[in-house]
Formats: C-alpha cells, sequence, structure tokens
C-alpha cells in the first residue's frame, strides 16, 4: 500500500474515534477530566484547599483557546518543516541520480 | 514532484481534520494536576525524583546530537509533534475532554530519557501561560507525562521488537500504552496525596483512574494511530538515521 494511502486510513480512523464520543453522546458536557480530578478531591477530602495559585490565568476562554492555538501552530509548523525538509532531500538525491543514469 | 504534492495533500487534510476536531470540543480545559492540589511534600518529592531523569536526559540529548547533526533536526520534529498533540483535547467516551501527550514518538527514537527534558518544556508552557498544569506539580505531572509514559513507550517497543512484531504496530502500542500509562501515574499520584477518608489509597486510586484512564483510553489509541503515520513517514524517507538510532 502506498504510504499514502496507509496514513490517510490511520487518520481517518482518527477522526472516527473523535467524533464517535459527541455522536453517542449529546448530552455530554464533555468538560475537562482535569476538573472532574478537582471534584473527585473535594469530595474525598472537603477541607482540601489549594495551597498555591496559578500565577498567569488567561484572560477567558478566548484568550486561552488562542494559546493552546498557538501552542499546536508552533509544534504543526516545525513538524511540518522537517518533514518537509527529510522528504525534500531524498527526492533530491533521486532525481540527481535519475540523471546520472541518463546520462 | 507529483509524490511532494500528495504529501503535502495530506498534511493538508490532516490539519483541516484536526482543527474540525478541535472546534467539536465545547469547552476547553484537561488534565495534568491541577495547580496547589498535591500537597507541598508530595509536589516536592515528584520534583526531587525528576531531577536525575532530566539530567539524563540533557546528556542523553547531547550524545544523539553529537552522533549526527540530522538527529537534531529529528529530535527538534518529536517535541514539536508532542507539543502538538497535548495542545489537542479531545472529546472521550467519558463524556469529557482530556489530551494525548505525545510524548511515544520521542522515546522510541531517542530513548526514554530525552523526553523528559521536551516534557518539561512543554508543561511549563502550559503551566506558566495556560494555567494548565501547574509550578507547584510541575514535578509530578513531569514524572508522569515526560518520565513513566516515555520508559513505558520505550520498554513496550524493544519488547514488540524483540518478540518479532512488525515495527508499525510497535510503535501504536508503544505511543498508547505510554500515554495510558501516563494517566495512571497521574491517578496513583493524586490517590497517594488524598487517600480516601474510608477506603484509603486503593479506594482514592479507582475513583481517579475512573476519571482520568477511561476518558483516556480512546485518546491512547489516537495517540498511537497518529504516532504511526509520523513513523510511516520517517521509515520510508528516513530510514539511515532510524538505523543509526535502534528504532526501525
Amino acid at each position: 500500500m502506498k504510504l499514502w494511502k496507509k496514513n490517510l486510513i490511520l487518520i481517518l480512523a482518527v477522526v472516527i474515534i473523535t467524533v464517535i464520543p459527541l455522536l453517542v453522546l449529546p448530552n455530554a458536557e464533555f468538560g475537562g477530566a482535569d476538573g472532574e480530578a478537582e471534584a473527585a478531591i473535594t469530595e474525598i477530602d472537603p477541607d482540601y484547599k489549594p495551597w498555591f495559585e496559578t500565577l498567569l490565568e488567561p484572560a477567558s476562554g478566548e484568550i486561552e483557546s488562542l494559546l493552546f492555538a498557538l501552542q499546536a501552530a508552533i509544534g504543526a509548523g516545525v513538524v511540518g518543516f522537517v518533514l518537509g525538509r527529510i522528504t525534500a532531500k531524498s527526492k533530491d538525491k533521486k532525481t540527481a541520480e535519475g540523471h546520472h543514469e541518463s546520462d | 514532484m507529483m509524490k511532494t504534492t500528495k504529501l503535502q495533500k495530506i498534511l493538508v487534510s490532516a490539519s483541516a481534520v484536526l482543527c474540525a476536531a478541535l472546534f467539536f470540543s465545547p469547552q476547553a480545559s484537561a488534565m495534568h494536576i491541577m495547580e496547589g492540589y498535591l500537597n507541598p511534600g508530595w509536589a516536592i518529592a515528584w520534583g526531587v525524583v525528576c531531577v536525575p531523569f532530566v539530567v539524563w536526559g540533557f546528556f542523553s540529548i547531547s550524545k544523539s546530537v553529537k552522533q549526527s547533526s540530522k538527529n537534531l533536526v529529528l529530535l527538534a520534529m518529536c517535541g514539536a509533534f508532542a507539543f502538538v498533540l497535548s495542545a489537542l483535547k479531545i472529546p472521550s467516551v467519558s463524556g469529557s475532554c482530556s489530551h494525548p501527550t505525545g510524548v511515544g514518538l520521542g522515546a522510541v527514537l531517542f530513548g526514554p530519557s530525552a523526553m523528559s527534558v521536551i516534557g518539561v518544556i512543554i508543561l511549563l508552557f502550559q503551566a506558566l501561560l495556560l494555567a494548565h498544569g501547574g509550578l507547584s506539580t510541575l514535578g509530578a505531572n513531569t514524572f508522569s507525562m515526560a518520565i513513566a509514559g516515555p520508559l513505558v513507550s520505550f520498554g513496550v517497543f524493544k519488547l514488540c521488537k524483540k518478540l518479532g512484531v512488525s515495527s508499525g504496530i510497535a510503535v501504536f502500542f508503544a505511543a498508547a500504552l505510554g500515554d495510558l500509562f501516563t494517566y495512571l501515574v497521574t491517578s496513583v499520584q493524586l490517590a497517594l496525596d488524598h487517600p480516601d477518608p474510608t477506603g484509603g489509597f486503593l479506594a482514592s486510586f479507582s475513583k481517579f483512574a475512573g476519571i482520568f484512564a477511561v476518558t483516556q483510553i480512546p485518546l491512547a489509541i489516537c495517540e498511537g494511530l497518529l504516532t504511526v503515520v509520523i513513523y510511516n513517514v520517517l521509515v520510508k524517507y528516513s530510514r539511515k538515521e532510524l538505523e543509526s538510532l535502534h528504532a526501525l
């Protein structure tokens, strides 16, 4: 199987796994698992008070999503850049070899 | 030329799909132990445990970079991959969201310790800018995501190879099980600090594991699949480097 076909199938599988919960559980909140853990701690130990506060809290949910998007964008940019270099290099070599053979 | 455009198409469609997935998750916030939710004793203890691993990681990274400058490029990509994946909060069958760790790829390529350094960087970024995780819980989160997870990933990959499993499947299990193990460790850490008043550690652990591990199972599978996507590209275009890193 061609590389891109194989990878496309894998990516489709990821999409399906991601979408299923949304379809199966239309009324779920889809909040963060850490929020639930926080609730569980309060349940186990009602007197527990966090002893350390976050230094910088994103001003709003929008700002938070901006920062998360930024994190993903930086990462994706680097991954794309490196994959581009790796794949392009071996391409050049191949064409160079090809020219050599045709000579 | 044809193949490059195909690859570009795959990359573009992949990013589009991931974007779409992001839009579907309505609420932001995911996992890691929250700021201030581990008592100072445990917070410091986990931090201390991490120090030797991070130092080991520094040496291990400088060793592989000295071996070949191409390794630096690959390592940068592994770090960036973890950066992307840990920003993606994905809905799960438990009705809540969490995110993958993305450290399995780096662990398979560069060994278990290299990702501890990269993990600290990611966790610092999230703790300082995103109020996600925290400075007081940095040690505990580093241990679960950047040390325990990668150790399992590395071990699973080597074990699978020894058993004659094909590399792609070995990478899948390495990444997926490393991801799952990270959240089991998180649950252990929380249960040690917050034992149930009647049921003790075990009751508390099953409560936290119920929250984290169940949510994480489908995400671990996603992480495994996405790691194989990148690994497949490396197998085709970067075979030599993988061979020299004993990651083929």
